[in-house]
């Protein structure tokens, strides 16, 4: 019997897909000499290299969040033994990794590095006998004072005298670990990339992540370095999992819009007439269309025939990545527009073009034309598209889930953390931990894909290519 | 003489990505008052670069390395940035090649001027519509408040010039100031050119990479090859005795009638890249007289008559002897024709409003009629935008053609659906006039030549065929491994010929195939296709605006204007006895090496040529026509045949 059952969300299979699509096309670019030396520039740029280091790092959080599996049940006396029991809740590999930061919830809120919670309650303390101990342990007082928490800094005892202390000990051997984790990497990177500002780029951004988060690792494991949310659960693990939700929209959004846009703009560019008035119709008309309200439209209907069929799911998180999907698939068709607009236009351009007439003075057949000849040349579009889209869709996201029309409020996204931060910053003295840290993730995040945009279009635009 | 401008051991360097390009390496010359002097050389020798360290305009990465730029007698070099841009102002002025980048688009032309006369309100107009007057535009008040982009090329050019003149300058650099522009209009700013300099005792900087138009102009030429002066003669000396290997080998490439029997010299390779560091002479390896000592030791400066000196150990080599053709030329045949248009029109709809309403007609193509014989050239000139490439198209089928009749073989081919067509595909194919732009820049060079043949050839493509026509243009069979991206221009358009052959073509449509092209590339690409005509019995339709190729290729002419065919009949009647005022304006206009100084010529056609979706009435050419007559504005004229051969449009012959 296995320990566990594995759990395929769409969400899942499409990232992965997505990753093993990256892949061919990263074996098949091996081949064009055009695509490696766009990437070369790109591996030359610090900037670039530097982003896509830190946009790494969070796919890589992002990856490990999307294995789910179902975790076996602990036999319980009285079942039989054959019949083995899997919980309900769905459990990534994240999950199991950060174990003790799932886990470990307090009450409610506490500050980053606690070792009490953020407000005074009435508590019973025991009183140490002042008789020498006769009647211990069976005087109580009530007080009011701030609740010691379970587990922020439980190691320590009940003294917390020396919490300090023992944070700057743990901060520093996780800088040694994380020094010693980054030499490694060093001498692996010195045999993968070539010498240049790139690599150079890449190793300091990596000891620059390294001494925060090896720390940080290292404080977890004892304290809730961003402190407690409302229900008491830990800040740093909330944002570590809102990295999936984030990543997930802005990369499966595109996905999904990709084919309409690619084929209805090249369609409409390449072949004129009337495909073309009916293309242009048809996104002059969605973009004339608030995208705001469409999408609200579009979510709520969608939640209306999610509600009504509770039984399509088998487990709540089978649904919240139903409702994911869904709100990829309306922002995808809000947002092709842009792209299939410039890509018209480029196959508009690339139509006159000579060798274009050359191969329909061969009687060429049409749709040969545009998978040879179109298709290839705008492919550069495409792809600074892609990367753009990216951020946008990011920020995209926690605007509509803080107005409510976004993920399920069981998905933890920057959205819903900052859509649960509007009453925190009611709160008198001010709970700011949740919003800062889904803000530094989130621009972190959003800053890296601009940076890395950039960097890419000026890599594989073929007008700033020119210039050297 | 006073010296105006002295350049003494001039250097730049710029930073590439390929190392330290050396553009300019030790050029020293000078200019005189009034006088023109001309810098001519292949493209990527340096000629601009020099004219822009004139001006300390480099770009980002450049520097000045080295040298002295006394101008009026002040040393530039030294100057301070302020005072640089005194001089820029009033001192020395620029214009560059292309007109229609060199305007800023969302300004009056006015405003433009205002802005380089550093003036306001009604003195800047006043002095604006001066400065236009000066430059032969007409109505000059008008088109002060007009856009660039409502002028014509040559108009635009008038305006660079005017702007130019504003500071009055002493010294004009002139960067291939004409190459834009077609012959007619190119004759008019030259003309332009040469009397401002009368005028205005003006020195002329001019950049050239056409020999006739630095024969017409110049009073002193410089031969420019790898950042280095190579050749300095006054024009008289330069155009009868040469010295410099390279000058006689830029002379022996140009094509004209008299080396219709024979082959144009090429020169071998290109321009060496500027990153490289020379030993011996830049141009040993492309030289047929080079020795040992060529390769080791840069050649000194050697005197070679009054004003003329050359850079090479063997100035005294003899003339380059001209190869002549073994086959002589096939006598004309009198077969029926393989290709023929009859009043074929093509009129493209202009339309507007939401609704897409049609509200006129470009006419680009107005009733053309043609016929070209099996082993024949025809060729089409005409001005920019006369519609030839249009034509192209129509005969193709890639446009189809409003009325009229394109049999191939006697085949109707405007009434044949797309897969009709499919067996008369192969039969006729076209080379277009960039070569940059007619090779998919995404498949490699054995993929391009393959997709016709797999496409229209039943046996496919296979590796053996591919390599033997890449042998056929003079290209290695290994080659068809490589993106277009690793060929120079002219290897570009040898395969886009070995494309366009591949399919096994009797007719072959060639849209400018050189003009995109050095003279010497552009020798090697006639040569190539005249040798292919002969091995393989090829019709060339030939659409140039090059009169010189025209003679040399061509056994026939069509005159094109305005949609229209003016005038055709073989070459030599069309060109040496041109009759259609037209014709003969166009062949005036051509700047030819050949001592013109007795034999006073016709004046450049004045205006430009009208746009055709408001063609004038009658005769199209009336506007401009030196000869116009009152029933030429009311009818077209019908044709008249003049020889059995010759047929021409115009009243005078009715
Ligand atoms: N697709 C089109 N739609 C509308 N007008 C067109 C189109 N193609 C060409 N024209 C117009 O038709 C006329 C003839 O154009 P064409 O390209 O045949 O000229 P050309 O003689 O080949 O000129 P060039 O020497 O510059 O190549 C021009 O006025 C041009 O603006
Ligand atoms: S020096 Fe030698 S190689 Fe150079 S041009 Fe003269 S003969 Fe040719
Ligand atoms: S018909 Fe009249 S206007 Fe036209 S070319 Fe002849 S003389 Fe000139
Ligand atoms: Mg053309």
């Amino acid at each position: 019997m296995m320990p566990f059952i594995p759990v395929l969300l769409w969400s899942d299979i499409l990232l992965w897909l997505l990753v093993a699509v990256c892949i061919a096309g990263a074996v098949m670019a091996r081949r064009s000499e055009h695509i490696l030396t766009s990437w070369r520039r790109i591996a030359g740029s610090a900037n670039g290299m530097a982003a896509l280091t830190v946009l790494a790092a969070f796919f890589l959080i992002g990856l490990l969040d999307s294995v789910h599996y179902r975790p076996r049940l602990a036999q319980q006396t009285g079942v039989s033994i054959s019949a083995a029991n899997y919980g309900v809740e769905v459990l990534s590999l994240l999950d199991a990794l950060a174990a003790p930061l799932k886990n470990n919830s307090e009450k409610t809120y506490s500050a980053p590095l606690a070792t009490r919670l953020f407000s005074k309650e009435t508590i019973e303390e025991a009183v140490v006998g002042t008789d020498g101990g006769t009647a211990a342990g069976t005087d109580a007082r009530i007080v009011r004072d701030y609740p010691r928490l379970i587990y922020g800094g439980a190691h320590l005892g009940a003294d917390t005298a020396g919490a300090g202390q023992d944070m700057l000990v743990t901060g520093l051997i996780g800088a040694a670990l994380g020094l010693a984790v980054w030499l490694v990497m060093a001498w692996l990177l010195r045999a993968m990339l070539p010498d240049g500002r790139g690599r150079k780029s890449v190793l300091a951004t990596l000891a620059v992540l390294l001494l925060i988060f090896a720390p940080l690792l290292a404080l977890s494991t004892h304290y809730h370095v961003f402190g407690t949310d409302k229900v008491g659960q830990d800040v740093f693990y909330l944002t570590l999992k809102s990295i999936r939700t984030g990543l997930l929209i802005g990369t499966l959004t595109t996905l999904i819009m990709l084919p309409a846009a690619v084929l209805l703009g090249i369609l409409a560019g390449y072949a004129g007439g009337w495909i073309d008035d009916v293309v242009q119709y048809l996104y002059t008309t969605l973009n004339s269309i608030p995208g705001v309200l469409l999408i609200a439209a579009a979510v709520l209907m969608m939640q209306v025939v999610i509600d009504t069929h509770p039984q399509w799911f088998a487990t709540a998180a089978e649904r919240a990545d139903a409702r994911l999907l869904a709100l990829c698939a309306i922002l995808g068709m809000t947002s092709w527009t842009g792209l299939a607009r410039l890509l018209r236009g480029e196959a508009l351009k690339l139509r006159e073009l000579e060798y274009v007439q050359a191969a329909l003075a061969f009687g060429v057949p049409r749709l040969a034309i545009m998978l040879r000849h179109i298709l290839p040349n705008v492919m550069h579009i495409v792809l600074i598209a892609v990367v753009m889209d990216f951020s946008g869709l990011v920020l995209a996201e926690a605007v509509l889930s803080y107005v409510g029309i976004g993920v399920d409020p069981s998905t933890i996204s920057f959205g819903t953390m900052i859509n649960a931060a509007r009453l925190e910053l009611a709160r008198e003295p001010v709970v700011w931990w949740s919003l800062t840290a889904a803000f530094a993730f989130m621009f972190a995040l959003v800053l890296a894909a601009n940076l890395f945009a950039d960097v890419v279009r000026d890599a594989f635009d073929p007008r700033t290519r020119m210039s050297p | 003489m006073s010296e105006m401008l002295a350049v003494t051991d001039l250097a730049v360097t710029i930073q590439t990505p390929r190392g330290l390009a050396r553009p300019v390496d030790g050029v020293s010359f000078s200019i005189a008052a009034g006088e023109v002097f001309a810098l001519l050389g292949e493209s990527g020798c340096g000629k601009s670069m020099t004219a822009l360290s004139l001006l300390r305009l480099l770009p980002e990465a450049g520097s000045i390395a080295g040298g002295s730029v006394r101008f009026a007698g002040r040393e530039l070099l030294a100057m301070s940035e302020q005072e640089m841009r005194e001089v820029r102002g009033g001192g020395m002025a620029m214009i560059f090649q292309e007109p229609a980048t060199s305007l800023n688009p969302v300004m009056t032309v006015g405003a433009q001027i205002a802005e380089v006369l550093g003036v306001k309100g009604e003195a800047a107009r006043l002095l604006g519509v001066e400065l236009l007057d000066s430059v032969g535009i007409p109505d000059a008040g008008r088109r002060l408040d007009e856009y660039p982009f409502q002028l014509s090329g040559g108009m635009k050019q008038r305006v660079m010039i005017a702007m130019a003149l504003a500071g009055e300058p002493k010294l004009l650099i002139a960067d291939e100031p004409t190459t834009a522009l077609d012959v007619t209009i190119q004759a008019q700013v030259l003309d332009l050119l040469d009397d401002l300099r009368k005028s205005r005792g003006m020195a002329l900087l001019l950049i050239s990479h056409d020999l006739g138009v630095v024969a017409e102009m110049a009073d002193r030429i410089g031969v420019m090859y790898a950042g280095q002066l190579v050749e300095v003669a006054p024009r008289d000396a330069f155009f009868s005795s040469a010295r410099h290997p390279y000058s006689k080998k830029l002379f022996a490439a140009l094509p004209d009638m008299s080396r219709r029997t024979s082959l144009l010299e090429t020169i071998a390779g290109s321009v060496p890249a500027p990153t490289n560091i020379f030993k011996g002479c830049r141009f040993a390896d492309r030289c047929g007289f080079a020795k040992s000592v060529c390769g080791s030791q840069a050649p000194p400066w050697v005197v070679a008559g009054e004003g003329h000196s050359v850079r090479c150990h063997f100035p005294d080599a003899e003339n380059i002897a001209v190869q002549q053709l073994e086959e002589i030329r096939q006598p004309v045949s009198s077969h029926a024709p393989l290709l023929e248009t009859r009043e074929l029109k093509l009129h493209f709809p202009i339309r507007k409003g939401i609704f897409k309403r049609t509200v006129g007609h470009v006419r680009a193509v107005d009733g053309v009629t043609l016929a070209l014989a099996q082993g024949r050239t025809l060729a089409l000139v005409g001005e920019s935008g006369c519609g030839k490439t249009t034509v192209a198209k129509a005969i193709l089928q890639l446009l189809r053609s409003s009325s009229g009749s394109v049999m191939l073989s006697g085949q109707e081919l405007t009434t044949l659906s797309n897969s009709g067509l499919k067996p008369w595909r192969g039969a006729m194919q076209m080379i277009f006039q960039d070569p940059y732009a007619s090779l998919n820049p995404r498949l490699r060079v054995g993929e391009i030549i393959a997709e016709g043949m797999r496409t229209l050839l039943p046996g496919g493509a296979d590796k053996q065929k591919i390599a033997t026509l890449l042998a056929s243009v003079g290209l290695d069979a290994d080659m068809a491994g490589r993106y277009p991206h690793e060929f120079s221009g002219g290897q570009r358009q040898r395969i886009a010929i070995a494309r366009a052959l591949a399919v096994e073509p009797r007719l072959l449509i060639c849209d400018e195939p050189t003009s995109a092209l050095d003279v010497s590339v552009q020798a090697q690409i006639l040569n190539l296709l005249r040798d292919l005509q002969q091995r393989l019995g090829l019709a060339y339709l030939f659409i140039t605006h090059n009169i010189a190729v025209v003679d040399f290729l061509a056994h026939e002419v069509a005159v094109m204007y305005l949609g229209r065919i003016v005038e055709q009949g073989t070459v030599d009647e069309v060109l040496r006895n041109p009759q259609h005022p037209y014709t003969l304006a166009l062949v005036a206009a051509v700047p030819s090496i050949v001592a013109t100084e007795g034999k006073d010529k016709a004046p450049p056609l004045s205006g430009d040529m009208p746009s055709s979706s408001h063609p004038p009435t009658g005769c199209h050419f009336h506007p401009r026509c030196p000869r116009a007559m009152d029933v030429c504005r009311r009818e077209y004229p019908k044709a008249s045949q003049l020889s059995a051969t010759r047929r021409v449009h115009c009243q005078l012959f009715l």
